[in-house]
């Protein structure tokens, strides 16, 4: 059968793997929010996994709110990518260098 | 080996597979639909753990509309992706590093830690009909309402700064300003201008005393 282990270690891998797609897409805006997006699918699915095994539905609760407060993020980075590529033309984010912080 | 294993293992193949293809893939489109394939693989094992309204719902909010955005975005920027993967093998090591040193720190508690099978039976699978749109449901209308509340508010939020954000028509249109429309009086619109008279040779040599007189109205009428 399978275990809460092996739901755990997929999930583990998948945060991994963004992880690391985060520190080598460094530069692209687009592929950074891709990436965002996939961690909260693995922390969606470690969710969905302890609420599977414990029988308890407040962590399919939590999913839902998760899934909402994403689409509204990934709503609002990408307007803010279409205006950042509308007065700079670019999406390069060492580009982004004007405030100088 | 079950049909759960079977399906589990494939589907995990397929969704790790998809996310290597995401973070390496040099096109954002193609980024894109694999992201696409790898929610689709998830959905499928969220069915697997008897989550079928999240699973539907993974495919109808993030394939439907959070992707299609995406890829609407992506396609509509002229980017130069050749530049954009400057240092990408640079950054590779560092990557490889930090990705397996966390998966390895994961690793350690997952298999180290209290989550076995001592402590995490499977529990038994539902009846056919039970509902898990009903449970959910019940638990979010009762419980979690403030929460559902909130979550609406988030929306409307991300919508209307959304708009705000990428409104690109008039900001200062022409409106009326009543004020302004009120306090106007006959000073403001009319201007008298004095002009001397335009008088045509032909009514001169005819009627000398009649343009005369013509001439002295028209400076008198000669308002714009």
């Amino acid at each position: 059968m399978i275990e809460l282990s092996d739901y755990l270690l997929l999930s583990a891998v998948l945060f991994s793997i963004s992880v690391a797609g985060i520190i080598i897409n460094r530069k692209n805006v687009i592929t950074l929010l891709m990436c965002i997006e996939l961690m909260l699918l693995a922390v969606n699915t470690n969710f969905v996994a302890f609420s599977h095994f414990l029988q308890d539905s407040a962590g399919q609760v939590f999913v839902f709110f998760i899934l909402t407060v994403a689409a509204a993020e990934a709503a609002i980075g990408l307007a803010i990518i279409v205006v950042l590529f509308r007065n700079r033309a670019t999406i390069d984010v060492e580009k982004l260098n004007q405030l100088k912080g | 080996m079950s049909f759960q294993v079977i399906v589990f293992y494939s589907f995990a193949a397929w969704l790790i597979f998809s996310a290597l293809m995401v973070i390496t893939s040099k096109n954002s489109v193609k980024a894109a639909l694999f992201l696409v394939l790898s929610f689709a693989t998830a959905s499928a094992i969220w069915l697997l753990l008897e989550a079928e309204f999240l699973a539907l719902s993974l495919i109808v909010v993030y394939v439907g509309a959070v992707m299609v955005l995406l890829l609407f975005v992506v396609m509509m920027m002229d980017i130069d992706y050749a530049a954009l993967r400057q240092g990408f093998v640079k950054n590779m090591p560092l990557a490889v590093v930090m990705s397996l040193g966390f998966f390895g720190l994961l690793y350690f508690f997952i298999t180290h830690g209290e989550l076995g099978t001592e402590n995490f039976a499977a529990p038994a699978p539902h009846d056919a009909n039970y509902s898990n749109i009903k449970e959910l449901g019940r638990v979010l209308y009762t419980e979690y309402f403030i929460a559902f509340e909130v979550a609406a508010v988030i929306l409307l939020v991300a919508i209307i700064s959304a708009i705000a954000l990428t409104f690109r028509g008039r900001k200062h249109r022409k409106a009326q300003v009543v004020s302004k429309q009120l306090a106007a009086n006959k000073k403001n619109r009319l201007k008298i201008v004095a002009m001397d008279a335009v008088v045509e040779e032909d009514e001169v040599e005819d009627t000398d005393e009649s343009a005369e007189s013509e001439s002295s109205d028209d400076k008198k009428g000669e308002e714009k």
